[in-house]
């Protein structure tokens, strides 16, 4: 399964990502029950799933190794009590990690001090939940302001700074409203807002818009993408929904039983599922929308070219084109270079989704 | 089928077993006493072994008295301070120097205080509130009960912050140490809140003298628990992201704790001030023996002088107080459990608080026109009536007229029923019961709670008070089963018909907020004196909860079983008896558990209406200020309290674990 990740990791998508690593767990591990700490200390951080229950203990996040880097949008997927949440809480020490490390810019997060901690929570991390979290007796503009004045900054500066992201979520005119008043779409914006309001530079959403109606959601996702062409933040996002996943990731992580069984681009994961459960999830991803050219092409055979893509190009923004046109198109890189050709043949064969590589394998 | 059909062969197997070991317990007690004369110490606890617990506690109270007064004094001069202001502020007047060349300024008048209660009433729940409240203040005005109702308000209005302020940091701390909660707090509360009454003001009276201050003192320790139970229950219900998100912002646990927790539990701890305030509000009143002056004190110089007209008068006078303190805080309650609303930010105080500044304003300019008009300063006697002797003639008519019949009555149940339960119960072995209350502890819940039971039935022999408790028993027992009797087919009534039930919840929400001492007075009217109106009292009282619970019980049922049961094709008969009754069984027990506690510290009250329980014993003890025996009086009711408390509590889990 090891190696199948690396692999994943090593996949076209990774490999010239040389962006500073933010973000790191090193065999991280979060277990329940008594004991849990020797438990896993006495066995150098290694246990099987059967160990763990045998010990009587519960594996909440098992073995977790990822690192996530500078400005990318890292989200992690799994279904409920996949340990997604605890592990999330574990790279802020909302959750105390039983074992393994935190590094934040390469620095043990479980060895510095809680003043430290403070510190680095108020200033470079901040949080939106699922649902909201928003303060009931403080109107919008206060809760904005809220982590601000924590900080014992003063009047004015804060609410100039509250004001400013009550703009940059496009809520202005509610400043004075209670959360009461709001509704779950605006209080989530609220909630944005507020962790936007010290100028993280990571940002965790946890579940943000999985209280939301789909219509909701979808509004709110736009405006996350919208926010984060401004921002540029480190984004670890959770969510159960495959497709929201497929929709914000630059990668994604998948987790079962605390364990992280895949990460990959949404496109690795659907070309290239670990396992039968990853590819359970993927089965039914527009694929069109996922999987790009460089996936698709395949050696030039010297037949006439009706057009050219790029590598990146996603099948869907195309393959109206290719089979109007009936010709394979050539992907070319930067320079103009063709690299390969996709066949009208190959499209038609990914829309209707026929797999006759597997098929003939 | 077959499935149950086994599951239920399984099950009876340990009740036969228990129904024999039951057989043989009672067997081996009514052995005992039908030996009682060759086992006697097994049937009256040998006065020879009464431990001298009373003189111990006597004697250490005696010793704090004598080395500890500066402690007392200072005590009494501090917290005389606000009190003397409250007091002068609202009922009596303030003397600034002395004698004959003294200054008076004058307390607030009563035309601005009621103005104030409107405007409150108006700013927390509208015009129907305001009406209510208002009218209870008016009502108090107009009937001449001014001056003592206003001591009364005096004293709650210094005695609830305190209670607020500890009951908020001893919550705090039993929230933040589970240890302090589980060995200390908790217990403490469970004890607090058995004890009766009565049993505070003794200490009370020996440390601070007859005085407000220390009926202050008493009201603040006995209105405290709701406080403690409701900090510790609001910060346990923050939501934990919210909890999070205090710690992702980067508190610091004191701002985490003052800005994020207490104020997001704000809804739970506002419920917790409303039960505060009625709890002192009821023990003011009982405070009224060891000089809280006031109402309760008006009420209980009539009662003393069977002057049936003013004691009512006194007492119509304390329910609408409570009826506006209970209604006002709800509201209160309620608007902060839905939340704020956005108002336009304005910055004049007048404009932000509108009704506030007009009742301070109309304070001021009433309080200040009363230096020249008499009419504001006091109610003017012209415009106040009495209705003293409307109820005295309505008592006489009754009495010269059904006198015969309520004598029958009295004399009836006092020959058949009463009387015959108390001989049983006085005669009860004291090992017997020590005996039987241990194995129904073991019973339910095992080995702890059998040993628990056991020791506090017997610290009730061992003290010397056996048959005093078994008095206290009975009375409690049977009122508690009448009332049951009568509060549980009410419930059931209230459940099936939503008129019924808005015709009773108005009602039962009324009975419940009165003051336990307005009880008796009606009822003393029409049997004098002795153990049926104690009784009566103490049903009328005490039969809230068993309707309550059984109502809410039954509703709470979850609609989807009903309408399986419905269709399974079940009668609403069967509806009713296989499947809402049973689910419901678990409540209405807490109910009947509720009935029984408060039946208890009703039947402690009306030791003043000539009961021969601990009741008497502690009233007695504040009488001759013998300390010794009344705290273990007291101690010997809560005991009571606590065992029935623990068995009804632990079959009700037993229950409701079986149900799932």
């Amino acid at each position: 399964m090891t190696d199948k990740t690396e692999q994943g990791a090593n996949g076209a998508g990774a490999s010239k990502d040389a962006r500073p690593i933010k973000l790191a767990c090193r065999n991280v591990w979060k277990l329940f029950g008594s004991n849990a700490a020797n438990f896993i200390r006495e066995r150098d951080g290694k246990a099987s799933m059967a160990d763990v229950t045998a010990a009587g203990l519960v594996g909440a996040v098992r073995a977790v190794d990822l690192e996530i880097r500078q400005g990318e949008i890292f989200i992690i997927m799994g279904l409920s009590g996949s340990g997604k949440s605890t592990l999330v809480r574990c790279m802020s020490r909302l959750v105390e990690p039983t074992h393994g490390k935190v590094e934040f810019e390469g620095k043990d997060l479980l060895k510095i001090s809680d003043a430290a901690l403070i510190e680095l929570r108020r200033h470079r991390m901040g949080m939106v939940f699922q649902n909201f979290a928003l303060l009931p007796h403080l109107n919008v503009l206060e809760n904005i302001a809220f982590p601000l004045s924590i900080q014992g900054q003063d009047r004015a500066t804060r609410e100039a700074r509250a004001r400013e992201v009550i703009e940059l979520v496009g809520l202005r005119g509610r400043e004075h409203f209670y959360p009461r008043e709001l509704s779950g779409g605006q209080q989530q914006r609220v909630g944005i807002a507020r962790s936007l309001a010290t100028k993280p530079e990571i940002w965790f959403l946890d579940e943000p818009f999985s209280a939301l109606d789909p219509l909701i959601r979808r509004e709110m996702q736009d405006e996350l993408m919208r926010l984060q062409t401004m921002l540029h933040k480190t984004i670890v996002f959770i969510t159960h929904d495959f497709d929201e996943a497929i929709r914000l990731a630059d990668r994604i992580a998948i987790m079962k039983d605390g364990e992280v069984i895949q990460i990959g681009t949404p496109e690795e994961l659907v070309v290239n599922p670990a396992t039968d459960y990853v590819a359970e999830f993927t089965r039914d991803v527009d694929r069109a929308k996922v999987i790009s050219a460089r996936s698709l092409m395949r050696a030039c055979d010297g037949s006439e070219h009706g057009g050219t893509v790029a590598p990146d190009a996603k099948i869907a923004s195309f393959s109206a084109g290719i089979v109007a046109a009936n010709k394979p198109f050539a992907v070319v890189n930067g320079t103009g270079k063709p690299i390969g050709e996709v066949t009208p043949q190959a499209v038609i064969d990914l829309l209707a989704g026929i797999d006759r590589s597997r098929a003939g394998a | 089928m077959t499935v149950t059909a086994s599951a239920s062969v399984a099950r009876s197997r340990p009740i036969q077993i228990w129904l024999l070991i039951w057989a043989a317990a009672l067997a081996a007690v009514l052995v005992v006493f039908l030996l009682q004369d060759r086992l006697p110490w097994a049937v009256n606890y040998p006065a020879s072994a009464v431990l001298p617990v009373a003189d111990w506690v006597s004697a250490l109270m005696r010793w704090i008295k004598s080395n500890l007064s500066w402690l007392t004094r200072s005590i009494t001069a501090v917290v005389g301070i606000p009190l003397d202001f409250a007091l002068n502020l609202l009922a009596k007047n303030f003397k600034i120097g002395h004698g004959a060349e003294a200054y008076i300024l004058p307390r607030l008048s009563w035309v601005g205080v009621c103005a104030a209660a409107f405007l409150a009433g108006h700013a927390v729940g509208g015009r129907k509130l305001s009406l209510l409240v208002g009218g209870c203040f008016l009502y108090i005005a107009l009937f001449g009960q001014w001056t003592s109702a206003m001591l009364t308000l005096a004293l709650i209005s210094i005695a609830v912050p305190f209670c607020i302020v500890t009951g908020l940091f001893a919550g705090i701390w039993a929230w933040r140490k589970p240890w302090a909660e589980r060995l200390i707090v908790s217990p403490a509360l469970d004890l607090m809140q058995t004890i009766p009454t009565f049993a505070y003001l003794i200490p009370m009276l020996l440390l601070f003298g007859n005085s407000p201050v220390s009926a202050m003192i008493a009201t603040a320790i006995f209105a405290t628990p709701p406080m403690v139970r409701a900090t510790m229950l609001g910060l346990s219900r923050v939501p934990s992201e919210i909890d999070d998100f205090s710690e992702m912002a980067g508190c610091t646990a004191r701002q985490k704790l003052w800005r994020v927790l207490l104020p997001s539990a704000r809804p739970t701890l506002m419920v917790g001030v409303n039960q505060v305030i009625m709890l002192a509000l009821n023990m003011v009143i009982i405070a009224s023996m060891i000089g809280a002056g006031g109402l309760g004190y008006d009420v209980l110089l009539a009662l003393r002088a069977l002057k049936v007209g003013e004691a009512m008068e006194a007492g119509l006078a304390i329910v609408a107080l409570a009826i506006a303190l209970d209604r006002l805080s709800q509201a209160i309650a309620h608007k902060q459990a839905k939340g704020h609303l956005h108002q336009a930010i304005s910055p004049s105080l007048w404009r932000r608080y509108p009704n506030l500044t007009l009742a301070i304003a109309i304070l001021v300019v009433t309080t200040l026109l009363g230096l020249f008009v008499p009419a504001f300063a006091a109610v003017p006697k012209a415009i106040t009536f009495t209705t003293a002797p409307l109820w005295k003639a309505a008592v006489n008519w009754v009495t010269i007229n059904f006198f015969d019949m309520i004598e029958a009555f009295r004399v009836a149940l006092i020959l058949n029923l009463l009387n015959p339960l108390r001989a049983f119960c006085e005669g009860f072995p004291w090992l017997g019961a020590v005996f039987l209350l241990g194995l129904a502890g073991y019973q339910l819940s095992g080995l702890k709670l059998a040993v628990l039971v056991a020791a506090l039935t017997a610290f009730c022999a061992i003290t010397g008070l056996w048959e005093k408790t078994m008095a206290t028993v009975y009375l409690c027992g049977i009122s508690a089963f009448i009332a049951c009797l009568i509060g549980i087919p009410i419930g059931l009534m209230a459940s099936r018909s939503d008129r019924f039930e808005k015709i009773v919840t108005p009602i039962i929400d009324t009975l419940q907020v009165l003051p336990s001492f307005c009880f008796i007075i009606p009822v003393v009217m029409l049997f004098r004196v002795g153990d049926v109106t104690a009784m009566i009292a103490t049903i009328a009282f005490a039969v809230v909860p068993a309707i309550r619970y059984t109502n809410h019980g039954i509703r709470q049922v979850p609609p989807a079983l009903i309408e399986a049961a419905k269709v399974s094709g079940c009668t609403p008969r069967q509806t009713f008896f296989r499947v809402q009754l049973p689910l419901a069984l678990p409540e209405i027990m807490l109910g009947v558990n509720q009935t029984i506690l408060m039946a208890l510290a009703m039947i402690i009250i009306c030791a003043m209406v000539g009961t021969r329980d601990l009741g008497q014993e502690v009233f007695i003890a504040l009488s001759k200020a013998d300390s010794g025996r009344g705290i273990i009086a007291g101690l010997a009711i809560a005991f009571i309290g606590i065992v029935a408390d623990r068995l009804f509590s632990a079959w009700t889990a037993k229950a409701r674990a079986r149900l799932g």
